[in-house]
C-alpha cells in the first residue's frame, strides 16, 4: 500500500556531474519496498506533476527507515530536486509500482544503462554479475559499482565512447559474459528502450528469462490516469506506474 | 490525511435530484474507478465520483507518450482507454457500490445509438447518474464532434435521455466559440445537468527533436492553467440555462471551488490536482466549507450563483 509522507534528506552525494544520490528518512516505508519500485516525488510548487525516481537501496532503521534514490538532471523538475540540500524535506509518494521478481539465493545477470543502473543495486546477490553501460566516463557511477561489488556481485563496465571500461554497448559485453557462463536464473535489465531491446534479444539467444524495467512519461503514479502506457505483445496497453515498471520481457511489444 | 471538518456548515448538495453529502466529486479520467485512490482514503469522503470514460467495447487508447507537463497544467492524450461498459458493470461497479457516494458513469460513443445502449445498461446496473461525454479531444470519431455542433449535441442528449432512467448530465467542451449555444441545445433536448469544462486542446513541442511531446501531437490541457476559463464558462452557461452545473477545470483548492460555485456551479469536480496530491479533493472539500462559513453561509450550496458581476 502506497503512502504519502514528508521525508527529510539525510545525505546528498553527487555521483557524477549529472547524477545525485539522496538518502531519505522515510518513516516506516522500508518494510514495504521491493527491488525495482520507485518513489513519486513532488519537485516544487510550480510543477504539477511529481517525478518518478528509482529506489536504489533501503534499510529498516531507527528512528526512521533509510531509502536511497538516484536521479539525473533531465529537466526543470530534476534540476529543482538537484538543488535540495541535506536537512530539507521532500513530499514523497511510495513505494509505487511492481518491482523485480527475485529470490535472495538467486543468481542474476544485471544489465543497466545510465540512470538504469541504480535500481539494479538492490537486486545484486552473491555470485550475480552486473554489466553496466555509461555514455562516457564522466557519467559513470563508481559509488554504485562499489556497492554492487560489496554485495559479492561481479561488475563489467562499458561506455559508448570508450572513455571507461570496454568500448561498446552492454549487449555485446553481456553476450561475452554469457558465452563463458550461462548459469543465471534470469537477466534483469533497466535502461533506455533501444538498449533493453538489444538486451532482450541477447537473453533470448541464450535462453534466459528476462525482466525489464521501463520508463514512460507519467502523471499520477498510482494507475488512475492511464498516462504512462506501454504496448504489450498482445496489443493491450499496460502502465509503467502500476503494472510495471518491471515487466517480463516477453510480454512487451518491442516493435512499438 | 485531513480529518473531516466538523464544520457547522451544511455541506450537502443536490445535483439533478442526486443528493451528495458534499459538493466535491472527482473528475472523469483522473481517478479511474476509485480503486487506486481508495487505498489512500475511504471513497465515502467524496461527494461522488465521475468514473473513467466508458465506451461500448474495450479500448486500448492512444500510443505513448500520453502526458506532457506545461506551465501550471498538463496535456494528456490518453484516448479513452477503458475496459468497456460491460466489464465496468461486472467488475468495477459492484466494488464502488459498496461505498456511499454518488456514482456517475461517464460515456463516449461513436454513434448516438451507442450512447443510448450504454445509458440503458448503466441505468439498469444502478449508477446514480450518467455523464455524457461529447467533448473528448483525444479520439477521432464521436467525442468532440458531438460537442461542437449544437444539433448533434442535442441528438445525442435526446437519445441518452430516452434510454436512461437516471439523471443525464452532458459534459461540454470549451473548444467552441460560444459554449452557451451548445448548453442551450443540450438543455432543450432534455439534459438534467451540465458538466464543464472538459480539457482545452493544446500542444507542446520538444525544441531539440522538433517533435510534439505527445505522440498524438495534440492533447487536452487541464490543471490550474484552465481555471479562469472554467470560471468564465460556468458563469456564461449559468446565465444561459436553468439546469444545474457541475463545475470543473483546474480546481486545486477551496478558493477555486468557491469561484466555480459563485459563478453558478452546484457542485465541483477535482481532477488533475489529484496527481500531485491524492488528498486534494478532501482538502478542497474542507477549505470550501471553511470559506462558506467565513462568508456567513449556513450551507455550502448557498454559494452557488452568488457572484455579483460589475454592471457594464
Amino acid at each position: 500500500m502506497p503512502i504519502q509522507q514528508i521525508c527529510t534528506i539525510a545525505a546528498v552525494t553527487k555521483l557524477n556531474p549529472y547524477a545525485y544520490h539522496f538518502v531519505l528518512e522515510a518513516g516506516k516505508m522500508g518494510s514495504l519496498i521491493r527491488a525495482g519500485q520507485f518513489l513519486h516525488i513532488k519537485c516544487g510548487d510550480s510543477r504539477l506533476l511529481r517525478r518518478p525516481i528509482s529506489i536504489c537501496q533501503w534499510q529498516e532503521d531507527e528512528p526512521e527507515d533509510l531509502v536511497s534514490i538516484v536521479f539525473e538532471v533531465r529537466g526543470e523538475g530534476t534540476q529543482w530536486l538537484a538543488e535540495r540540500e541535506e536537512g530539507e524535506k521532500l513530499d514523497v509518494l511510495g513505494p509505487l509500482g511492481d518491482g523485480f521478481s527475485i529470490r535472495p539465493e538467486g543468481r542474476y545477470l544485471l544489465v543497466g544503462g545510465g540512470i538504469g543502473v541504480p535500481p539494479l543495486v538492490s537486486c545484486a546477490t552473491p555470485g550475480s554479475t552486473a554489466v553496466l553501460g555509461f555514455r562516457s566516463a564522466d557519467r559513470a557511477m563508481p559509488l554504485l559499482v562499489d556497492r554492487l561489488k560489496e554485495k559479492g556481485c561481479g561488475a563489467y563496465i562499458t561506455s559508448d565512447d570508450g572513455t571507461i571500461g570496454a568500448h561498446g554497448f552492454v549487449d555485446a559485453q553481456m553476450r561475452a559474459v554469457l558465452e563463458q557462463d550461462q548459469a543465471y536464473d534470469a537477466v534483469l535489465a533497466c535502461g533506455p528502450k533501444p538498449m533493453l531491446r538489444s538486451v532482450v534479444k541477447a537473453a533470448e539467444a541464450f535462453g534466459l528469462p528476462c525482466q525489464v524495467s521501463m520508463e514512460e512519461r507519467m502523471a499520477c503514479g498510482v494507475g488512475a490516469c492511464l498516462g504512462c502506457a506501454v504496448r504489450m505483445a498482445d496489443g493491450s496497453m499496460k502502465h509503467v506506474c502500476k503494472d510495471g515498471p518491471v515487466f517480463p520481457a516477453e510480454e512487451v511489444d518491442w516493435d512499438a | 490525511m485531513p480529518d473531516q471538518v466538523k464544520s457547522p456548515v451544511d455541506q450537502s448538495v443536490t445535483l439533478a435530484g442526486v443528493r451528495m453529502k458534499n459538493p466535491v466529486v472527482v473528475a472523469s479520467g483522473t481517478f479511474g474507478f476509485g480503486r487506486e485512490y481508495g487505498e489512500f482514503y475511504n471513497l465515502e469522503e467524496l461527494g461522488g465520483i465521475c468514473c473513467k470514460g466508458l465506451t461500448p467495447a474495450r479500448r486500448e487508447g492512444n500510443p505513448p507518450p500520453r502526458i506532457a507537463e506545461t506551465p501550471m497544467g498538463i496535456l494528456n492524450s490518453v484516448g479513452l482507454q477503458n475496459p468497456g461498459v460491460d466489464a465496468f458493470i461486472a467488475q468495477e461497479l459492484p466494488e464502488l457500490k459498496k461505498h456511499d457516494l454518488a456514482i456517475i458513469a461517464n460515456i463516449s460513443g461513436n454513434t448516438p445509438e451507442e450512447y443510448g445502449e450504454m445509458c440503458e445498461k448503466l441505468s439498469q446496473a444502478g449508477v446514480d447518474m450518467i455523464e455524457v461525454n461529447i467533448s473528448c479531444p483525444n479520439v477521432k470519431a464521436g467525442g468532440l464532434a458531438y460537442g461542437t455542433r449544437p444539433e448533434l449535441a442535442a441528438e445525442v442528449t435526446q437519445i441518452a435521455k430516452r434510454h436512461a432512467t437516471v439523471p443525464v448530465m452532458v459534459k461540454l467542451s470549451p473548444n467552441v466559440t460560444d459554449i452557451t449555444e451548445i448548453a442551450r441545445a443540450v438543455e432543450g433536448a432534455g439534459a438534467d445537468a451540465l458538466s464543464l469544462i472538459n480539457t482545452l486542446r493544446g500542444m507542446r513541442i520538444d525544441i531539440n527533436t522538433r517533435r510534439p511531446v505527445l505522440h498524438m501531437n495534440t492533447g487536452g490541457l487541464s490543471g490550474p492553467a484552465v481555471l479562469p476559463v472554467a470560471v468564465r464558462m460556468v458563469w456564461e452557461v449559468a446565465n444561459a440555462v436553468s439546469i444545474p452545473i457541475l463545475g470543473m477545470g483546474g480546481v486545486a483548492k477551496g478558493e477555486d471551488a468557491a469561484q466555480l460555485m459563485m459563478a453558478g456551479a452546484c457542485a465541483v469536480a477535482v481532477g488533475t490536482a489529484c496527481f500531485a496530491d491524492p488528498y486534494a479533493p478532501l482538502k478542497v472539500r474542507d477549505e470550501l466549507a471553511e470559506i462558506a462559513c467565513r462568508l456567513g453561509h449556513e450551507r455550502v450550496s448557498d454559494l452557488t450563483g452568488t457572484v455579483q458581476p460589475w454592471g457594464n
